[in-house]
């Protein structure tokens, strides 16, 4: 912290007064803090969304570092063990046990979380892209774009979401002309174009709705008078100014996306099993073993699955708060 | 000098009837205690109006607030504020309730926030009479329209009956005051009632307070940064800087002879006739996280000395008024009237 | 930037501007106009400030932001330096808006709160593609409104309320424009920093020639620093004339209201003045008054004032005043 006591001194002595503007000293001792600081700072006074960041890390460096950390392939058979050629219980050889193939679910938990996080973080990123931009050009045009946009995600809410994303997968598989897009049906990128296609309307109803209110204050205005154009606007006023919505938006975006994905792989929609797998596909995988005893085929990708995203939940409600404060700076 | 003005001059000769003592009041934000109010000493007596001024950071407001419970709970509130016997400062919520709305009533800035826009305004008087005195409730109504017609809403049984919306800004604020004399209070305290109304309008509500203080010898507190509205409708005024008192004297007192240097800044400050330039005082409302060591005006002062930096001032006596101001018997304050 | 000797800077004439509201009822849906300003007429010279006042509803902020065409004009003509203003097409609209600013009123909503300082001062060169070193005029124009430069790369909740307005008045600048459009610019501030504001506002016009449109409904700032005050009331002009005229003997009666309203801070002459209280309120602007739109709170209403709106004529005081019994009234005189 700055020492005051100069300027205290300063000031005692009798002066003249004169016309120059002395600004609020105490300001310039401070050092300048621009309002993504202060909302970093009102972040990390959270403690439970600190110590999510913290969990979320260390589960991200475990994936990432699949390597590393999974001590079997992610398809790897193992050879029977305790007399069992598969459905192994949780013990030294396959810490959380086996599945009916006997493959470790310790390292198959790893390996599927690597697939669901790439396909939760990359959807997430796209549909905020382009929920943005759309969201933003409808909110601060208005007219037929605005109109179009409230429609048609009025029609897609209307729906359930796993209906949805069964009929919109077979429509996408059928339009043979979008197959240089999505690539095959049971491809990952299939899966995240798909969900891409559903997701951009949420942040983008979001981000049209903080534009609605933003292009009302004046120093919108205040840049119209100064000769901008509508694109700079959109660009350099409303989309800094709407950060926060948006970051909040993705982080539920990847949440859903999760939610998703899981829910897909677990109806068998989702990646082809053959190669890959992942936290859905895993949590299918265990349908109907749960009653027959086999309990570590639900308990171990479950609690991962669960504790991930409400981790993630957790962050994105500090974020909005960060962003959006409930006191303002009010001087008067 | 007419009786109306020599009554004001010399103020009734009643014991106050309210009354705040050291009053200290801080928030504890992100970046440290905001100390908004710093040891404030004020009274008020039986039908007398008295205008509490003061510009950004001085405190004016919080002052009110906190006495009345409306400040966040995270608020650090200490010293005394009495009403008759009745110590308001961490007493219980039952008598927080008890004398808030009742006793003691508050009106604001925008009456819209005030008033519940989804329902009438006649049952939200009704519910305000009757929240602090059980009577049936057709005594209540007739009184609420008894109460609308007072503060000069035109055909109040018939206006009773519609929605805060239907109402323009002046009439809003009627409604508010009508709401808050409801229960006859002893202290009626106005927070800057008049600042979001036209000029016409402002007028015509300060001619309500005005006849509200006389005819109900309610004392009424007016907080405000205008001068001009002082210079109307007060008895005595109280200046605010950096939550603290500067000044206190009767209100032609304190235009004729003011005894404090923000106050002669103040009015110097305003425009006047045949003016070439204005007069500001320079520098800015002080920063309430650290306000200055002393005398908080000191570094905007043009007497300041190093003695003005020691020991926070307290008022006391000096020509007519009272004053916070150390060297004033020193000074030479030039009258701006 | 030059003008012609005789020719105003802003000249307005007949300006109308009309919003249309729709409200629905269930499967109905009803269209009121909003006559938010129904005629004005005016003109700015170059170097002078026209104070431009009126309660709310009167159309005043109207006027303003179609001077600037940040509201498009239902009708009439605005000229500047001659050149007409309304069909202008976007380029041509672009290259004027140099000439032509405005300063709002609210200091805390004007600034982009997440652009440095220096950046929203620097918006309007970078826009019109300005040569030149942008940091070193940004640098200029802090100082020039009483800032340090080095103030450029502060956030604008770093600074106060009368801070910022300077900021907003330096980004006006920026351009050097002739006309700058002042929208209550002092009304949020505290009185004691107001002055400091209007005092460099006058200093600016002085020496950079400007031309003031001062929207306000503090009358005591406007009187000071207004050569001629423009009274407006429900959309239309009630009176127009020189600043102290106006102030010491104004002839239409809301004028004589609105003065005799405003609060002096003088105990003795406020209790002792003579007053003119207006009931009742300001009607709506979807369905004004016919004739003389004051005529509903006019203590000298007549007959003649619902047949026929009066005109905004001399008639004999040495102004503009739309009343058809304008008087000067001396014991409503304002000090």
């Amino acid at each position: 912290m700055t020492d005051l006591s100069e300027f205290e001194a300063a000031v005692s002595s009798p002066h003249v007064p004169n016309d120059e503007l002395d600004s609020d000293e105490v300001n310039a001792l401070i050092e300048s803090v621009s309002p993504s600081r202060l909302a970093l700072r009102r972040f990390m006074r959270h403690r439970v969304a600190m110590a999510s960041l913290v969990v979320f890390t260390l589960i991200a460096i475990w994936i990432i570092l699949a390597p590393i950390t999974a001590r079997y392939g992610e398809i790897e058979i193992l050879a029977p063990f305790n007399g069992k050629r598969g459905l192994n219980s949780p013990g030294a050889k396959a810490w959380f046990g086996t599945d009916q193939l006997n493959r470790d679910l310790y390292s198959r938990i790893i390996w599927g979380g690597r697939v669901s996080m790439f396909i939760g973080l990359t959807v997430a990123l796209f549909a905020s892209v382009i929920g943005t931009l759309v969201g933003a050009v409808a909110g601060y045009r208005g007219g037929i774009i605005d109109d179009m946009l409230m429609r048609t995600t009025d029609l897609f809410l209307a729906f359930p979401t796993l209906v949805l994303l069964l009929v919109i997968r077979n429509l996408f598989d059928q339009l043979t002309w979008l197959n240089w897009l999505v690539g095959d049906l049971k491809s990952i990128r299939f899966i995240i174009v798909l969900l891409v296609a559903l997701s951009w309307m949420s942040v983008a109803r979001i981000v049209r709705g903080t534009v609605l209110s933003l292009k009302e204050r004046e120093f919108v205005e205040a840049s119209v008078a100064l000769g901008s154009s509508a694109p700079r606007i959109v660009v350099r006023h409303l989309i800094p100014n709407a950060i926060g919505p948006i970051i909040v938006a993705l982080t539920t975006s990847v949440v859903a996306a999760i939610v998703a994905e899981s829910t897909l792989a677990f109806f068998g929609f989702g990646i082809d099993p053959v190669y890959k797998t992942s936290w859905g596909g895993l949590l299918g995988d265990s349908k109907g073993q749960v009653l027959t005893g086999k309990w570590w085929l639900l308990v171990f990708p479950g609690a991962v699955f669960v504790i991930t995203i409400m981790c993630i939940n957790f962050i994105g409600d500090a974020l909005r708060d960060a962003f959006d404060p409930k006191q303002g700076q009010a001087r008067r | 000098m007419s009786d109306t003005l020599r009554e004001s001059v010399e103020g009734p000769v009643t014991d106050a009837v309210f009354e705040i003592r050291d009053l200290r009041i801080h928030f504890p934000t992100m970046n440290g205690d905001v100390q908004a109010v710093r040891g404030v000493d004020l009274s008020v007596h039986k039908g007398e109006m008295l205008a509490v001024v003061g510009e950004s950071g001085s405190g004016k407001s919080v002052t009110f607030l906190g006495v009345m419970g409306l400040l966040p709970p995270s608020t650090v509130i200490t010293g005394s504020a009495k009403l008759g016997e009745t110590e308001l400062i961490g007493a219980s919520s039952k008598t927080v309730r008890r004398v808030r709305g009742h006793k003691i009533a508050m009106i604001f800035q925008d009456p819209l926030s005030a008033l519940n826009p989804v329902q009438r305004i006649g049952p939200q008087i009704v519910e305000m009479i009757r929240s602090h005195d059980p009577m049936s409730k057709a005594a209540a109504e007739s009184k609420s329209v008894e109460l609308l017609d007072l503060v000069g809403i035109p055909q109040p049984s018939a206006r009773a009956k519609q929605y805060p919306h239907e109402f323009s800004g002046g009439m809003r604020q009627r409604v508010m005051i009508a709401m808050a004399i409801a229960n006859d209070p002893e202290v009626l305290i106005a927070d800057e009632p008049t600042t979001a109304l036209d000029v016409t309008v402002q007028a015509q509500i300060l001619e309500v307070i005005q006849r509200i203080q006389h005819e109900l010898h309610t004392a009424v507190v007016l907080i405000t940064h205008d001068l001009g509205v002082v210079a109307r409708v007060a008895d005595q005024v109280q200046v605010m800087y950096a939550g603290r008192s500067a000044e206190r004297a009767d209100v032609m007192t304190l235009f004729k002879d003011p005894t404090h240097p923000y106050t002669v800044g103040l009015l110097k400050s305003l425009p006047r006739s045949g003016q070439e330039r204005l007069t500001p005082i320079i520098g800015t409302p002080p920063n309430m996280l650290r306000p200055p060591s002393g005398c908080a005006f000191r570094p905007r002062c043009e007497f300041a000395t190093d003695v003005c930096a020691v020991d926070l001032p307290e008022l006391r006596p000096f020509h007519n008024s009272q004053t916070a101001c150390i060297r004033v018997e020193e000074i030479d304050l030039e009258p701006v009237l | 930037m030059t003008n012609a000797p005789g020719v105003p800077v802003i000249s307005v004439d007949d300006l109308v501007k009309h919003f249309t509201v729709k409200s629905s009822f269930g499967l109905r849906s009803i269209r009121h106009t909003v006559q938010a300003v129904s005629g004005v007429s005016f003109d700015v010279f170059a170097g002078q400030t026209l104070g431009l006042v009126g309660e709310s509803g009167s159309g005043k902020t109207t006027v303003g932001r179609c001077l600037l065409r940040l509201i498009e004009p239902t009708a009439g003509s605005i000229k500047f330096q001659g050149q007409e203003l309304i069909g202008l097409g976007r380029a041509e609209m672009r290259e004027l808006r140099k000439e032509l600013q405005i300063v709002f009123q609210d200091p805390y909503a004007s600034l982009d709160p997440k652009m440095t300082v220096g950046a929203s001062i620097a918006e309007p060169l970078k826009i019109q593609k300005v040569a030149g070193d942008h940091d070193k005029r940004v640098g200029e124009l802090l100082e020039l409104v009483g800032l340090a430069p080095d103030h450029a790369r502060r956030f604008p909740h770093e600074f106060s309320g009368g801070q910022r307005q300077r900021v907003g008045i330096a980004r006006a600048l920026a351009l050097k424009p002739a006309l700058i459009v002042l929208d209550e610019p002092v009304s949020a501030l505290d009185v004691s920093i107001q002055a400091g504001v209007v005092n460099l506002l006058e200093d600016l016009q002085a020496e950079m020639d400007l031309s003031y449109v001062f929207i306000a409904h503090d009358l005591s700032v406007v009187r000071h620093i207004s050569d001629t005050i423009a009274v407006m009331y429900l959309g239309k002009l009630m009176e127009i004339g020189p600043a102290e005229t106006i102030y010491l003997t104004p002839a239409h009666p809301y004028t004589q209201a609105l003065l005799s309203a405003v609060p002096e801070p003088d105990p003795e002459l406020e209790r002792q003045r003579h007053r003119v209280v207006l009931q009742g309120d300001v009607p709506s602007p979807i369905n004004p008054p016919s004739g003389c739109r004051f005529r509903t709170r006019c203590p000298k209403a007549q007959d003649i004032c619902a047949e026929e709106e009066p005109l905004l004529i001399d008639r004999g005081q040495g102004h503009p005043v739309a009343c058809h019994f304008a008087e000067v009234m001396p014991e409503i005189l304002a000090v």
